[in-house]
Order: structure tokens, then C-alpha cells, then sequence
């Protein structure tokens, strides 16, 4: 028989600090679709991604029910589109829409894997896909895209990088009359995972089979509370108590990924380790630091503190699964994390202290709103900035931002639902533009020749 | 397939009484049963036994959860794999 402590602790953790599995999503392999004309391949893929997934909501609805785990999201993603459409580039935007109907066919949020991978170079026909992410973001409402420009390996492609600055705005102006909420939808990568289930970067790999289960787990909540139950606690204790946590928490991701799989007919992949916070008051990344004693995320200290919640996350949650992938981290998304916002708002958050953070968590500069006047040529630097943050260290980095049209420091935008938030944070006015302008690849870094 | 059933709340009587009628009514078996008092509140765990009931895990929660709303306590039904993992290394 099990004891109350035990019983009781996994229901407070659900009622009252928000557990839950963060998202339950499909991968699958759209290799098998092409075919001799876009429209057929479109065809091909609206069906292939209508049947694997046909019963993802059902049953993950049902698996919640039964464990009594709320499971938040359910989604799906595809192998990147730009090479299911590299023999017609021009027609790519037929694929985006297909997936765009496959989504709403089955009733999911979001579908990622409006994808190209150009870390080391750029066909013509992965440009001419590139240039089509704008329109195409603008034009559906529950597909996401992603452009991995840079990795360990291979160094960073700058081509691509300033491609992604002019991208990342074309894609804020087409949508500007809902405050450029395309690139909501946009991620642009450095060391970009094949297995990851987080939106908006999520793409199935072409190392991955047919179709796969990935569940990301999370629980800024209930490691909040941890935190705080552990009064006087040093810093090594503190680490302890959050790995025994995370132990917890990513046990009840594994038992969630693996019947899922089972009764979804596709493997099991990977449970994502990542405290994923959500604009909810009392799911925040933002206040398990605070938690653990800074006056305000943002202050010094804030990277420390931050380095030792990840790495306590990572240790406990490896323990608990018999795969641990994709990101696996604790995200730091602005608009989506309510102690961000007010931190942003007081302006004891700046973009500069947000990217010495990404340099010790997962996975980037995460949802942030810039005024609407910041140059491609900035917002590639800054793309190049987190590259190399990712490069250096052998880990992935990402830029999620939106340069919100007609709107400056001390105005705010409402993304709604689960994206939030976000004041318009000041980014530094001189330019980057001859950095920007010379191309080419920035090399890889010595120590990726490990053979 | 086993369950955990949990009622915790104010205590009241004929709680466990109105939890067995319901069970009883759809053929689930009542394994072992504990309760306590922890600060005034009332809690119960039940481990019960599905292999036999006529309907499945997720409707069984769900009608437990509008008993628990008519009685006015929190009452949960989650598969026992979920206790096990998280609680067994």
C-alpha cells in the first residue's frame, strides 16, 4: 500500500504547483511523401500527418484522465519541410498550408517543422524555402518554423544568419497588425535538436524513424516550492532537494511518454528534462530564482543561481528516464514566465544579462519583444551573438524575437494564451551592419575536432 | 488494472459509505483501505482492483470526481503506475 506522504505530495504537486507534462508530441517522417509535383507531395503530407497523429488528442486526454496528470499540450512535428520541398522550392508555401490543414484537422495548437537546416551552407533551393517562412507564418495560424544557422561542428553561417535578421523582420511586417506575431512562430537555432517537443522550435530529424513519442516534462512549480520548503538550506542541499524533484517529476513524464507511445503505435523517443514556465502566476523560472534568494531575476547572481537549478534539473531527471533528449533545460522565455515580465518591466531584466543566462541554461533569447525600428542587420547580430554562445560551449542556442511594428521601449504586447506577455525591451542603437554584411562562415571552434 | 482512489476533505460521516456505494454499483474491488486525520481533514486512500468493473479508469475518475463535488471532498482515482514512479526509485 502506498503511504499518504506519498500519495498526497503527487496531488499537491497537480492541484496546487501546477505539475504537469508540458507537451505530448508526434514526430513524424515526411520522407515518404515526395513525390513528382508539390501539389501531390502536399497531398501526400496532409494525409500521412492526418493518420499517424489521428489520435493524439484522444488519447492523450484519456491518459490524463487516468493518471490524474493534467497533459497541456499535444503536438506534432515534421521532418524539416525544406527538404521535402527541395524539388520545387517555389511551391513551398503548398506544404506550409498542408500542414497548416493537417493541425487544425486534428485539433493541435501548434505543428512544427517549417524547417531548413543551412548550418554549414545554403542551396539555392533551401534560400528560395527560407524566403517564402514570412508569407507562409503569415498565412496559416498553427504551423511553426525554425532555421538552424549554426553548430559546433560546422562553425556558423553568417549568409544564413543575415538572412534570418532580414527574415525574423519581413515576418514582423507581414504580420504587424497582430503586433508581428509571426515570429512568435520563428526560431532561429545553433545546435538544433532532432528530437525536441517544444514549440516553437520543434522539427522531426532525419536520423529519426517513421514516427516517435517525445514528451516534454515541467514544473517550475513544483520546484519552487521545494525551494522554498527547504529553509536554511545551502546551496549544495538546495541542489539535492531539486534533483530529487526533477527525479519525480521526470518519472511521471517517462510512465506518460511510453504509454502514449504504446497506444499511438510509434516508438518512444525522448523525455525533454525542461522547467517550461508559463504565464500562470506560480509556474515561473523566474521565481524559483527569486526563491532561492535574489531580490529580482536579473540582479547579479542571477546566472549562478540559474547555472545551478539547470545542472540540479538535468542530474535528478537523467536518473528518472532511460532517455533523456531533446532541450532539457530550464527555458527562459520572457513573455511567457510572469516574474520575467514584472522583471522586464521594472527594467531589472535587460537583453544583455538574458544572454549571459542563456550561456548556462536552455535555450535562448526566448520570446522577446524589441521595438519595431530594430535593423535586420541588430537582430542578426544578436542571431550571432547566441550562435556563438551555443557554438563555444557544445550546446543549443536559439533567438526567438519579435521586433514589434510600431511599437518602442515602454509599450507592451499581448501575444495571449500560453506566449503571453511582453514589454518592449531596449536593444543597444549602433550598428552591427559591417559586421553583418561581410558573410561567409565563421569557423568551427577548435575544440570540434574531437576524432 | 489497479487504482489508487483518494478522498481527503472535512470530515463527515458516511464518506466512506457513499465512496464504496459507487465502486460497488460498477464492479470495482476495494483491495485494502486506510484512513487518517491530518489536521482536522480527512484522508482516505483506497487501492481498488478494475480487472472486473464495467467501465474504464477514466470514467471511473470522472464519476468520482462529481461525487466528490456533490459530497463536498477532492476525490481522485489515478492509475497506481503513476504513485510508482514517482515515489520508487
Amino acid at each position: 500500500m502506498f503511504n499518504y506522504g506519498d500519495v498526497l505530495e503527487t496531488i499537491n504537486m497537480v492541484e496546487r504547483e501546477h505539475l504537469d507534462i508540458r507537451t505530448v508530441t508526434m514526430g513524424i517522417s515526411l520522407l515518404p511523401c515526395i513525390s513528382g509535383s508539390a501539389e501531390s507531395t502536399a497531398r501526400n503530407v496532409y494525409d500521412t500527418v492526418c493518420e499517424k497523429a489521428e489520435n493524439i488528442v484522444k488519447v492523450t486526454q484519456e491518459l490524463s484522465r487516468e493518471y490524474g496528470i493534467p497533459i497541456v499540450n499535444k503536438r506534432v512535428s515534421v521532418t524539416p519541410a525544406a527538404v521535402v520541398c527541395a524539388p520545387f522550392a517555389d511551391k513551398s508555401h503548398l506544404i506550409g498550408k498542408a500542414l497548416d490543414n493537417a493541425a487544425k484537422q486534428l485539433g493541435i495548437d501548434f505543428l512544427g517543422g517549417y524547417s531548413a537546416l543551412v548550418h554549414k551552407g545554403m542551396a539555392d533551393y533551401e534560400r528560395t524555402f527560407i524566403n517564402s517562412i514570412p508569407e507562409v507564418l503569415a498565412d496559416t495560424e498553427r504551423l511553426c518554423s525554425s532555421v538552424n544557422i549554426g553548430s559546433t561542428k560546422s562553425g556558423i553561417n553568417m549568409d544564413a544568419v543575415k538572412l534570418m535578421g532580414e527574415t525574423v523582420k519581413k515576418t514582423a511586417a507581414l504580420t504587424a497588425a497582430r503586433d508581428g506575431f509571426g515570429c512568435a512562430k520563428l526560431v532561429v537555432f545553433c545546435n538544433a535538436v532532432e528530437d525536441n517537443p517544444f514549440m516553437a522550435g520543434a522539427f522531426h530529424g532525419i536520423g529519426e524513424s517513421g514516427a516517435v513519442i517525445n514528451v516534454g516534462v515541467s514544473g517550475p512549480g513544483v520546484v519552487r516550492h521545494a525551494v522554498e520548503c527547504a529553509h536554511g538550506a545551502d546551496l549544495s542541499e538546495l541542489a539535492e532537494v531539486i534533483k530529487r524533484t526533477a527525479f519525480k517529476i521526470t518519472r511521471a513524464g517517462q510512465l506518460i511518454a511510453r504509454e502514449a507511445a504504446k497506444r499511438l503505435n510509434a516508438e518512444f523517443g525522448i523525455v525533454d528534462l525542461s522547467l517550461a514556465p508559463t504565464p500562470t502566476v506560480g509556474d515561473s523560472v523566474a521565481a524559483i530564482l527569486e526563491g532561492i534568494g535574489l531580490e529580482s531575476v536579473g540582479t547579479h547572481g542571477t546566472t549562478a543561481c540559474l547555472a545551478m537549478l539547470n545542472d540540479a534539473v538535468k542530474k535528478g531527471g537523467i536518473m528518472a528516464s532511460s532517455r533523456v533528449g531533446g532541450l532539457s533545460g530550464a527555458f527562459i522565455p520572457v513573455s511567457e514566465d510572469e516574474g520575467m515580465i514584472k522583471a522586464a518591466e521594472r527594467g531589472d531584466l535587460n537583453i544583455d544579462k538574458l544572454e549571459a543566462m542563456t550561456a548556462v541554461c536552455s535555450v535562448g533569447l526566448d520570446m522577446i519583444a524589441v521595438p519595431g525600428e530594430t535593423s535586420a542587420s541588430t537582430i542578426s547580430a544578436i542571431i550571432a551573438d547566441e550562435a556563438a554562445i551555443g557554438m563555444i560551449n557544445n550546446k543549443t542556442t536559439a533567438v526567438r524575437i519579435i521586433p514589434v511594428p510600431n511599437k518602442t521601449v515602454g509599450d507592451c504586447v499581448d501575444f495571449g494564451g500560453l506566449l503571453g506577455r511582453a514589454p518592449i525591451m531596449p536593444v543597444h542603437k549602433l550598428s552591427s551592419e559591417k559586421f553583418i554584411s561581410r558573410g561567409g562562415l565563421i569557423p568551427a571552434p577548435i575544440h570540434s575536432n574531437k576524432n | 488494472m489497479r487504482a489508487v482512489l483518494t478522498v481527503i476533505g472535512k470530515d463527515k460521516t458516511g464518506i466512506i459509505a457513499k465512496v464504496s456505494a459507487v465502486l460497488s454499483g460498477k464492479g470495482v474491488n476495494i483491495l485494502d483501505i486506510s484512513q487518517t486525520i491530518l489536521q482536522e481533514y480527512f484522508a482516505m486512500i483506497m487501492l481498488v482492483d478494475l480487472s472486473d468493473s464495467e467501465i474504464p479508469l477514466s470514467v471511473l475518475a470522472d464519476e468520482c470526481r462529481a461525487l466528490g463535488e456533490e459530497i463536498g471532498m477532492s476525490i481522485h482515482v489515478q492509475h497506481e503506475d503513476i504513485f510508482n514512479a514517482m515515489h520508487k526509485v
